[in-house]
């Protein structure tokens, strides 16, 4: 059976959900060899033998934290080179985008970015892709090459299939661009305790009718209650109510979580285009014209003031 | 020395009209108003920005696009841009990244570069691999996502706020700077901006300008294809309720019936 290499997103040798997702995906084309770099990457081989790899490629070295992006690249590259698999999955983060892309050109390959669903097909593996705002559904399939293809969390489930997960070295020649862009500093972005918002199961988000950055909270402790990433719209953002890093939309992230709950947001085509492919949407906005209850599977035209924090008690009583 | 500066932009279907695809599977341009994609405008304000600061610098803005797509460059060259490509072919109709890129590699090459300056993704595509291609094909230091960026003494300087850490980078030129949406807000075209811009040199090349052949790019030569394109099926139309002092518990209800709670 073909291989297919699976790009690991690991901290510290805790691998990330989106990873073990792909591995769900990669099972459906062919026998996952995962490749894990930097610090920890052996301490990951148990959970991706747990999830279906056959083999783990692993490397470390000071390069992959002092330089951006390309030493992972020529390490990927490497790995392509000892396995020649029939497919390469990367999880969708923007690091794990511009490293698959930078090793499609080198191998001469086409590229296919923020697949939602992954399945064999006669002439190579089939991705879904949400487009244009998630309108559109699109079957596409990389036509030259090695398939290179980059997959958004929340994409398959995570399944137990236990394999060899055999670890082995990997040998890693870095080459004249790999120390092009120097890392000079790093400041870790301190933890809300939260789930990573493109990675949540849920999502609880707030727009314009939040009113200000003092009523957040009321967001927070909705989200909170349910174990919930917290999202903010464009205006919240641009209003100086939440961070940047928290931002739905078309020039924030693209969150495809199970549940995506919007309080006070009216649903422009921005913020549509970044959580469209939700699973289950629910709104709760004082506007019963607003656009996103055009997309709901249950809406609540009430005072977000009111009903929000009504949820949140509910919640927790029905938690215990 | 004179820091060059090339800016490349992309003209876009406007996300608020009814994007559509065509019979080939391509984008629908013809229904749709385009305009410079909002990514793009600030990168073009950030080149704006170096340029200022630079003893001596010309930005050249650079498209790969149809006939229409001279308008993006208009509103670049307003905003203050010096001087504009516009890499036209029928033959480049239905390329996809891998194509388009390597057009513009040809191009950013030919008008020669110290600096290039990309937005952080386009607002149609979304794919956001763009600048990690580029600087692959032109062999240059990709410092890229930044939200603040600075150009002196032949090196830039910029930091990326990633998902997990925020990040100060380093890279000497020549080298390839994305900008993200948090870099500063883009300028607005003065109305002498807009008056002078007509005059301003806009360069057409076509794919023998640049030693491509037709079936390295376009539809014929892209690297992927798009087997289907379906409309997304309306959503059935969801449960409404109107808040009359239980909304909040109905809506507990409706997510503990769905197994959320």
């Amino acid at each position: 059976m073909a291989e297919v290499l699976v790009y690991v997103d690991h901290v510290d040798g805790a691998v990330r959900k989106p990873t073990l997702e792909l591995l769900t995906l990669a099972r459906r084309i062919g026998e996952p060899v995962a490749v894990a770099l930097g610090a920890g990457a052996e301490a990951t081989a148990a959970v991706l033998a747990e999830h279906g790899a056959v083999k783990v490629l692993t490397a470390d070295a000071p390069e992959f934290t002092e330089y951006l992006v390309v030493p992972k690249v020529d390490a990927l590259q490497a790995a392509y080179d000892a396995v020649s698999p029939a497919a390469v999955l990367v999880p969708s983060s923007a690091e794990g985008k511009e490293i698959a892309a930078r090793l499609a050109v080198r191998i001469g390959s086409g590229i296919i970015t923020d697949a939602t669903d992954l399945e064999a097909g006669d002439e190579g593996p089939v991705a879904t892709q949400a487009a244009f705002a998630a309108s559109f559904t699109t079957k596409s399939r990389v036509s030259k090459g090695t398939p290179v293809i980059t997959v958004k969390p929340n994409s398959a489930p995570v399944e137990a299939a236990p394999a060899a997960g055999t670890v082995e070295a990997l040998a890693v020649t870095f080459g004249a661009l790999a120390t092009g862009t120097k890392v000079t500093g790093r400041t870790p972005r301190e933890s809300t305790g939260r789930p990573e918002l493109t990675e949540a199961a849920i999502v609880v988000s707030g727009g314009r009718g939040v009113n200000g950055a003092e009523n957040f909270h009321i967001i927070e402790a909705l989200a909170d209650s349910l174990g919930a990433a917290v999202g903010a719209s464009r205006a919240a953002v641009d209003a100086g109510w939440y961070p940047h890093s928290n931002q739905v939309g078309q020039t924030g992230k693209s969150v495809s979580p199970q549940l995506y709950i919007a309080s006070g947001i009216s649903g422009a085509i921005q913020h549509r285009a970044g959580m469209q492919t939700s699973k289950t949407i629910v709104a709760i906005n004082k506007d019963a014209e607003a656009p996103i209850f055009d997309l709901v599977d249950y809406g609540v035209v009430g005072d977000l003031f009111a009903v929000v924090p009504q949820l949140t008690e509910e919640i927790k009583a029905r938690k215990g | 020395m004179s820091l060059r500066i090339v800016v490349c932009v992309k003209y876009v279907p406007d996300a608020t009209g009814d994007r559509q695809f065509t019979e080939d599977l391509t984008v629908n341009r013809d229904d749709v108003d385009g305009l410079l994609s909002e990514l793009d405008e600030y990168a073009v304000e950030q080149a704006l920005q170096i340029a200022e600061e630079a003893d001596d610098a010309e930005i050249t803005v650079l498209t790969v696009g149809p006939e229409d797509a001279k308008d993006a460059l208009r509103k670049a060259l307003s905003m203050g841009a010096d001087k504009a490509i516009h890499v036209e072919d029928d033959d480049l109709h239905g390329s996809d990244v891998m194509g388009t890129s390597l057009v513009l590699a040809k191009a950013i090459e030919k008008a020669g570069y110290d600096l290039v300056i990309t937005g952080m993704a386009s607002t149609d595509g979304t794919m956001g691999v763009l600048p990690a291609i580029l600087a692959e094909r032109l062999g240059v230091p990709q410092v890229t996502l930044l939200s603040e960026v600075k150009v002196e003494d032949g090196t830039v300087t910029g930091r990326r706020d990633g998902d997990t850490a925020s990040e100060q980078l380093e890279a000497s030129l020549p080298a390839l700077v994305s900008v993200t949406d948090q870099s500063g807000e883009a300028r607005y075209p003065s109305f002498k901006g807009i008056m002078a811009a007509k005059k301003k040199p806009v360069e057409s090349w076509d794919l023998s300008d640049l030693d491509l052949e037709s079936d390295e790019v376009g539809l014929e030569g892209s690297w992927t294809a798009v087997d289907s394109a379906a409309q997304r099926p309306a959503r059935t139309a969801g449960t409404i309720v109107k808040d009359e002092g239980e909304g909040g518990k109905q809506l507990a209800e409706f997510l503990a019936g769905q197994k959320f709670i």
